[in-house]
């Protein structure tokens, strides 16, 4: 019996020739990840494991983004847990601010992750590096701290559903919509503990940018990773990032699938998750009569710059409805560089629009746009929990950038071709 | 190790934000935690909750973040065990990372009521809800997973294998 290309990168990972799912082995990993609110907590952990040193100074990535810049006393506390764990040990890859971005921007445009790795994270939206080829998956702190120390960690080799996705993209269309539209279909734990593997002719020609938001929201199908097979696109985005060997893995022929799902992206629209879970989705013409409050645009999810393109192209010289408060938040300093060369950032602030430094801020309900109760929030983000972005009693919604920067112009839910 | 304790009964998805919310993560302080476990689920819960007790939920228990902070917030919180038909996998491994007793047992959930009292055999994985007299098995532990467990969790099982 053949295996997945997630299989595979574990039992390399592994030194073995063959797994079957449903073993346990333990890998050597290629990156380790963490956060300001997960790694304070892992260094607390390392420090437990009596080891002076961390087993490999170049593996660890430390990004500080989620309370930054820091919040409050506590936040800035925690972030300098962070800071200094990086300076003892002599880490190569800590982002200080200025540097850093969004962790799951900043990895792939840093070129610290490849195709062929396998990478864990103590972040569950680790999963985005799907998107070059690459097993990534989030673990919790403890995890992250004995991986620091080893170098190495234990996987249950997953079973794998593959999408496949056929038929031409409708006009505004994209990489949110699929995933959307499939996390509605087999819902919020229908990929629990298992890869996606994620194909076909729609997704032969779909940018990058737009894959790393489907591989992103794997996690709110419960899945253990997401992932694409290598092509012409992913190896162009890393050929003159990642300066270390990578190798390419694909799927074999009679790689065994628990279910092979297909979906004809033809017949879909911009899909929109209602409160409060990703699994509610409806299509955007089903759901005009929402009225808005607070428009976010950005996060792990959709901050990269094909999505502030999109969100420029809309709301150039238009004004922002004047009851809807918009926050932008570019990906990473890179990103936000070129949205400022590009012109986008000057249509964000002339239609009134605010432009955020990167940071997770809102999106976890952290700072820079918290919601009052009964306040509703349309954003590109990928949750949508109770409480997710402020008052227990506050509503967020998840759609594309192109849906809602349209919305931001008409205050309420808004398909982008009424723009 | 036997636990007895009361029943808080849990819907499905219950997700980390609702077992912690973000807005408490710049800490990482047990009893800090503690004070808001599962407030966007059950604002009373920190209040009700007792030493021993034990969440019961419905499938796909902690989904969402890997915030280790959630079992965190509910070990802090003095639960002694969490009983769901499922768990979302960053939860369950770290549960077991960090020693909180977790179990998957579909009969038992259902069956449990808020205010029951539970008798949980860890090693066996039997449940016994005293109300009914009734009986359930949860679903066994792989052995390597045992071994954490029977460690205390992550840290102390890799300490053990360095030296």
């Amino acid at each position: 019996m053949g295996m997945t290309i997630s299989q595979k990168i574990l039992a390399v990972h592994a030194g073995l020739d063959h797994v079957e799912a449903g073993e346990l082995v333990n890998c050597q990993l290629d990156v380790i990840l963490g956060n300001d609110v997960t790694s304070p907590v892992a260094i607390s952990e390392f420090d437990r494991l009596g080891y002076e040193k961390v087993h490999d100074q170049e593996k660890i990535v430390l990004v500080p983004d989620h309370f930054t810049p820091n919040k409050d006393i506590k936040s800035a506390e925690q972030a300098k847990i962070l800071r200094d764990f990086a300076k003892k040990q002599g880490l190569t890859n800590y982002f200080e601010i200025g540097q850093m971005g969004i962790e799951h921007c900043l990895l792939p445009e840093q070129g610290l992750v490849a195709p062929g790795d396998l990478i864990i994270g103590a972040d569950s939206h680790t999963c985005t590096y799907g998107a070059l080829g690459a097993f990534a998956t989030g673990v919790g702190s403890t995890d992250m701290a004995a991986a620091m120390a080893t170098g190495e960690a234990w996987f249950k080799v997953p079973e794998a559903i593959k999408f496949v996705y056929y038929g031409k993209m409708p006009e505004w269309v994209g990489g949110k919509d699929l995933i959307l539209h499939t996390i509605g279909d087999i819902g919020v734990d229908g990929a629990r503990y298992m890869s996606m593997e994620f194909t076909g002719e729609a997704i032969d020609s779909l940018s990058i940018d737009n894959r790393f938001t489907m591989a992103n929201m794997a996690i709110e199908a419960g899945g253990k990773n997401g992932i694409f097979t290598p092509d012409e696109i992913i190896l162009n985005y890393v050929k003159n990032r990642v300066k270390r060997p990578y190798k390419v893995y694909k799927s074999d022929l009679d790689a065994k699938y628990l279910e092979i799902r297909e979906y004809d992206v033809s017949k879909l629209e911009p899909v929109i998750a209602f409160p409060h879970l990703p699994e509610n989705t409806r299509f955007v013409s089903e759901a005009t009569d929402v009225e808005i409050d607070q428009i976010v645009i950005g996060s792990c999810t959709n901050g990269r710059t094909e999505d502030l393109k999109i969100a420029a192209s809309i709301l150039k010289g238009k004004k922002v409805h004047p009851e809807v408060r918009v926050i932008i938040f570019p990906g990473t300093q890179q990103i936000y560089l070129e949205a400022l060369r590009n012109g986008y950032i000057e249509t964000f602030v002339e239609a009134g629009a605010v432009v955020s430094t990167p940071t997770c801020g809102p999106c976890l309900g952290g700072h820079m746009g918290i919601l009052a109760k009964g306040e509703k929030a349309l954003a590109t983000t990928n949750r949508n929990f109770v409480g997710r972005m402020g008052h227990p009693e506050s509503e967020v919604y998840l759609s594309s950038p192109a849906v809602a920067a349209a919305s931001a112009v008409k205050g309420r839910i808004t398909p982008p071709w009424e723009v | 190790m036997k636990l007895t304790g009361k029943v808080h009964k849990f819907g499905a998805d219950i997700d980390t934000d609702a077992i912690i919310p973000a807005r408490y993560l710049n800490t990482f302080d047990p009893d800090e935690l503690a004070k808001h476990c599962m407030e966007d689920a059950d604002p009373l819960f920190p209040e009700k909750v007792q030493a021993g007790d034990i969440i019961v939920a419905d499938k796909n228990f902690g989904c969402g973040s890997s915030r280790e902070h959630a079992p965190i917030a509910i070990k802090g919180a003095g639960v002694s065990c969490v009983i769901a038909k499922s768990f979302a996998r960053i939860f369950y491994r770290n549960s077991i990372n960090i020693g909180l007793p977790i179990l998957e047992c579909d009969e038992a959930a259902d069956a449990a009521l808020n205010g029951d009292e539970l008798i949980v055999e860890l090693e066996t994985g039997m449940i016994t809800n005293k109300r009914t007299g009734e009986e359930y098995q949860a679903a066994p532990f792989p052995e390597f997973m045992q071994a954490i467990i029977h460690k205390g969790g992550l840290i102390n099982y890799v300490k053990a294998k360095k030296s």
